[in-house]
């Protein structure tokens, strides 16, 4: 609907002048019985009206299928005229669709506004992809030629062969005549005439396409119903591939949300030995914080939207690590050395944490906006890839490289690991093991505050967001190797191809229980998972 | 509970009276004491009562834990429902007053706090529950007990209690319709999608098998089930849109619950999936859960209900007048399941103060044939199969999160407890008025199969 609108928009502001004058001219009264018609006989009464408006061919029309589209068409139920209803002065008005000229007031009960449904929807798309074949803009042109591949009129042939023919720009040639073929093949042309349109039409290869010929070769058998058999078949093989290369992809992109989740307790889990439930809760403070800045950001400073995830990420890695910190130090660091307890303690702080957030933010789902750049889709042949998720992806490894550095380059990581190695001689040797662990701690939590800051574009900003997060984590580290982080990266990214080519065999739901039970057996077989850290300090 | 009581009084009070009236002169003096007695208990039962002035509603909503997304603001409705009653003057003259109690979206749960509120709070009627599966865990109590529920979600029949009346819609009531809509707007090709619990399997069953009857190919059908919260939908969009490069006009039903349809709707607009190339009509996605949601890309998705919150009618805006005065927060929303409270709520009123009283089995028999104004500008009643009638409406998701009904049903439909279209249910009624009182009668074979389930 977006480019729809855009390209709409774009073409009345090219149309305003050519308009203007032509409107004086044209005899409105014309044009008026069909637009009050488009108020009769419910959407198939309307979709007429559409039809016979896109007819007269008349620029004028533009804007009333641009306010029919927006809702702002009512029927005046006294006479049943379609009228413009608009605020003015505190109070609605009639206004003439076609004149502008102001009707005089009306009550809120005095009119009935004209809905419009999908058919509608697409109805309008085409009568203005129609009007708009020949607009200046090569964009909307492009748009217009796509809705008229998909409405596929015979109705248009001329107008699309005139139009292509015309055109400059190859690109939107190419795709004019597509839609030329299109409608060439839902026409009652000759048969040669209709196996060069399917020609035309399978050189496109994608989905669109493949639904148009599926549809011929449904239909009565012969040589074109053969030949679009044999296109669709063809196509269908091509798509095949792009089909494995697109699992592989969401594989991929899935992995990368399990390594985001997963790398947090990484540390705390596979560092420290700490069984902490209450990760995915730091998760979710991430992705509240983020709502958080977001609503500011919207009040106070809208223009900065596009930052607000830069924003956040910081933010959340202080509040998550902060929450986190205050946690090791009030509860964790009296149950080191006892699983038990600590896998109780946490739970019951994840279970205070959910019930906080949930007072204080509200039961319901939070809207976290996505930027502009982290919105839309990108195609690769006819693999299509969302920005969100290849930023996420790209994202996920930024965070693993980070973690990687810290703990070889700095000093802080270099006692990190020294405590995890070997306690008492790390103590002994004078480094402050509790503050050390509180650090850890605080650097796993703020971790998977990030995380949450990016699942927030993908996911639900819930109270309960971070509880689907935490079995798929521990799956992930115990797979991947306890204590390692190349572990947790290749665990996270082999569950998520894994789990995605089975999705489609298997379901969703099955597939969640044989990767399980995949994992189960893996263990028995590795129980130190796939990058098991050898030597001593294993075994104490 | 003072019912209960002064009832016993009262009975307490006749034997006493009566024992007097029969006995022998030479006993009489101890009769006086009897009746004194009497007297006595009465005129102190009778100082309890005033204290004790209510009529209890017990509120059995989850406020925490999962469900809370959805079962806080039905909590919120009843709360505003029985204050408002209360500006009214009450109930039989007294005040009513709301038991809430927090099952914590714990099934078990459901039903210990179901025997609480039944036992220990002596609640008259309860109004409670969202998932199918917390109804069939209080079910045996509100049997055993002999309690009211009023159940106000949609959800996938098979089922009629002589305790339970349904205020939301059955199968017939919300899915059959939105099937006979998109069957009419030319779509041929269905993935009926949901996620993997009773409520979505039922309805799917049904639906395959009306489908089928009406003519529709094996391969023209695509299930699809999916876990609770599901957030992953990259390659089952992806499958949705290769399904719908068949050269049929395809849509997506969808029985998707709660938490998992925000990223659902979310990579659909990311994949470009439109309304007009592949409709989605959904009957678990109301305003509440397109709150948290930028509804721009998801224009012309469908929903099917019973109630919209744009429905023009004046008993609606006084509705959402009352609600958001009452939230004290002008932008929140009412939905389908709020709706099917404020009528089971009218209709229990309207059915105490036709009984006169709160005793459970009056209640029950006065319940059928009830009928109260609906918000949608029509009259809601209550059948013999403990289901009400409804309108039935489809509305497209508009951007500002809002659906405009493009569909109704031209006048009310029946609920049907058990579906036509399945082979177990299809000879089965329910009719709770004597001298049937069962919840599944075979028609066939002329036998009342007693267990409710």
């Amino acid at each position: 609907m977006f480019t729809f609108r855009k390209a709409l928009t774009t073409l009345l502001v090219m149309l305003a002048l050519v308009a203007a004058p032509a409107m004086a001219q044209t005899p409105t009264d014309t044009l008026r019985p069909l637009v009050d018609a488009l108020g009769q006989g419910g959407f198939d009464g309307a979709e007429k009206a559409i039809a016979a408006l896109a007819a007269t061919g008349d620029p004028a029309v533009l804007p009333i299928f641009e306010a029919l589209t927006a809702g702002d068409l009512n029927v005046r139920k006294a006479d049943k005229r379609v009228v413009l209803v608009r605020e003015e002065g505190g109070a609605d008005v009639a206004v003439d669709p076609l004149t502008g000229a102001v009707l005089g007031p009306v009550g809120r009960r005095d009119t009935d506004r004209l809905r419009v449904n999908n058919r509608l929807r697409s109805a309008i798309a085409a009568a203005v992809a129609g009007l708009s074949l020949r607009a200046s803009d090569p964009q909307v042109r492009i748009t217009s030629a796509e809705s008229m591949f998909k409405a596929a009129d015979p109705a248009m042939v001329p107008a699309l062969a005139a139009a292509a023919a015309d055109e400059e720009n190859a690109a939107v040639r190419a795709r004019l005549e597509q839609a030329l073929a299109a409608s060439v093949l839902r026409s009652d042309a000759s048969d040669d005439e209709k196996i060069a349109a399917i020609g035309v039409v399978a050189a496109r290869g994608d989905r669109d396409a493949l639904s148009l010929l599926n549809n011929i070769a449904s239909g009565t058998p012969g040589p074109v119903q053969q030949a679009a058999a044999d296109a669709a078949a063809g196509i269908e093989s091509s798509l095949a591939v792009w089909g494995a290369a697109q699992n592989v992809w969401y594989g991929v992109s899935l992995g990368s949300v399990l390594l985001l989740a997963a790398i947090g307790l990484a540390i705390t889990f596979g560092v420290m030995g700490v069984i902490n439930m209450a990760h995915g809760e730091m998760v979710m403070i991430g992705a509240y914080t983020t709502f958080v800045v977001q609503e500011i950001i919207r009040t106070s400073f809208p223009g900065l939207f596009d930052w607000s995830l830069a924003i956040a990420l910081p933010l959340a890695f202080c509040v998550s690590g902060l929450v986190g910190i205050a946690i090791e130090r009030s509860v964790i660091r009296w149950l080191y050395g006892r699983p038990l307890e600590t896998l109780l303690a946490t739970w019951g702080i994840s279970l205070i944490l959910q019930q906080a957030v949930r007072t204080a933010f509200g039961p319901s789902n939070r809207e976290v906006g996505n930027p502009s750049w982290m919105s839309g889709s990108f195609e690769i042949g006819q693999l299509s890839i969302t920005y969100g998720r290849l930023w996420i992806v790209v994202f996920s490894l930024c965070v693993f490289a980070a973690l990687m550095l810290l703990m070889r380059y700095t000093p802080f990581g270099l006692q990190m690991r020294a405590v995890t190695q070997n306690r008492r001689m790390a103590s002994v040797m004078g480094i402050r093991t509790p503050w050390v662990d509180a650090m850890t701690f605080g650097l796993g939590s703020g971790i998977a505050g990030i995380a949450g800051v990016a699942l927030s574009q993908i996911d639900n900003v819930s109270p309960n967001l971070g509880q689907s997060y935490i079995i798929d984590s521990f799956m992930v580290v115990v797979f991947g190797g306890v204590g390692n982080l190349w572990g947790t990266l290749v665990g996270a990214l082999t569950l998520g191809v894994v789990n995605k080519f089975l999705e489609p065999y298997a379901g969703a739901v099955l597939g969640k229980i044989l990767v399980l039970v995949f994992i189960i057996l893996f263990i028995q077989k590795r129980p130190r998972g796939l990058f098991a850290l050898k030597g001593r300090a294993v075994e104490a | 509970m003072t019912l209960r009581h002064r009832e016993a009084a009262t009975s307490f009070a006749e034997t006493a009276t009566r024992a007097v009236a029969a006995l022998p002169a030479s006993v009489l003096r101890a009769g006086r004491v009897l009746g004194l007695a009497a007297g006595l208990a009465a005129a102190g039962l009778s100082a309890a009562s005033a204290q004790d002035e209510t009529i209890k509603v017990g509120v059995l909503h989850s406020l925490s834990g999962t469900m809370a997304i959805s079962e806080t603001t039905l909590k919120d409705v009843m709360l505003m429902l029985i204050e408002e009653q209360n500006k009214k003057g009450g109930l039989l003259g007294k005040k009513l007053e709301a038991v809430v109690v927090d099952p914590a979206s714990d099934w078990p749960r459901f039903a210990e706090l179901a025997r609480k509120l039944l036992t220990e709070d002596k609640v008259a009627a309860t109004f409670g529950c969202w998932t199918s599966v917390s109804r069939k865990s209080v079910l045996p109590v509100f049997e055993e007990l002999n309690g009211i529920l009023f159940y106000p979600v949609q959800y996938e029949g098979e089922e009629s209690s002589k305790n339970i009346f349904y205020t939301g819609a059955a199968p017939n009531q919300q899915a059959i319709p939105a099937v006979d809509y998109l069957a009419a707007e030319g779509v041929e090709r269905w993935v009926l999608a949901g996620t993997d619990y009773v409520y979505p399997r039922t309805t799917n069953k049904i639906l395959e098998a009306y489908l089928k009857a009406q003519g529709v190919a094996d391969e023209d059908i695509m299930i699809n089930y999916t876990p609770f919260g599901h957030s992953d939908w990259q390659n089952i969009v992806a499958d949705i849109k290769k399904f719908g490069s068949a050269g049929k006009k395809t849509a997506v039903v969808s029985t998707i619950n709660g938490d998992a349809n925000v990223p659902f709707y979310k990579e659909l607009a990311n994949q470009g999936i439109k309304a007009t190339d592949i409709p989605v009509v959904a009957f678990s996605v109301g305003e509440e859960e397109l709150a948290g949601l930028d509804t721009q890309p998801l224009l012309g998705h469908l929903a099917a209900w019973n109630y919209f919150m744009s429905v023009d009618t004046p008993e609606n805006e006084e509705f959402i007048k009352t609600w958001q005065a009452f939230i004290k927060n002008d932008k929140r929303v009412t939905n389908d399941p709020m709706e099917a409270h404020v009528i089971g709520f009218n209709m229990w009123v309207a059915a105490v103060e036709k009984a006169g009283t709160t005793e459970p089995d009056a209640v029950i028999d006065a319940m059928i044939g009830v009928a109260v104004p609906n918000l949608s500008g029509g009259l809601s009643a209550m059948m013999p199969n403990h289901h009400i009638t409804k309108p039935v409406l489809i509305g497209e998701i508009q951007g500002d999160g809002q659906f405009d009904v493009v569909w109704e049903t031209s006048g009310l439909v029946v609920g049907d407890e058990w579906s036509d279209f399945l082979p177990d249910s299809k000879d089965l009624i329910s009719d709770w008025r004597a001298p049937m009182k069962c919840g599944n009668f075979n028609v066939a074979t002329g036998k009342c199969g007693g267990a409710t389930q």
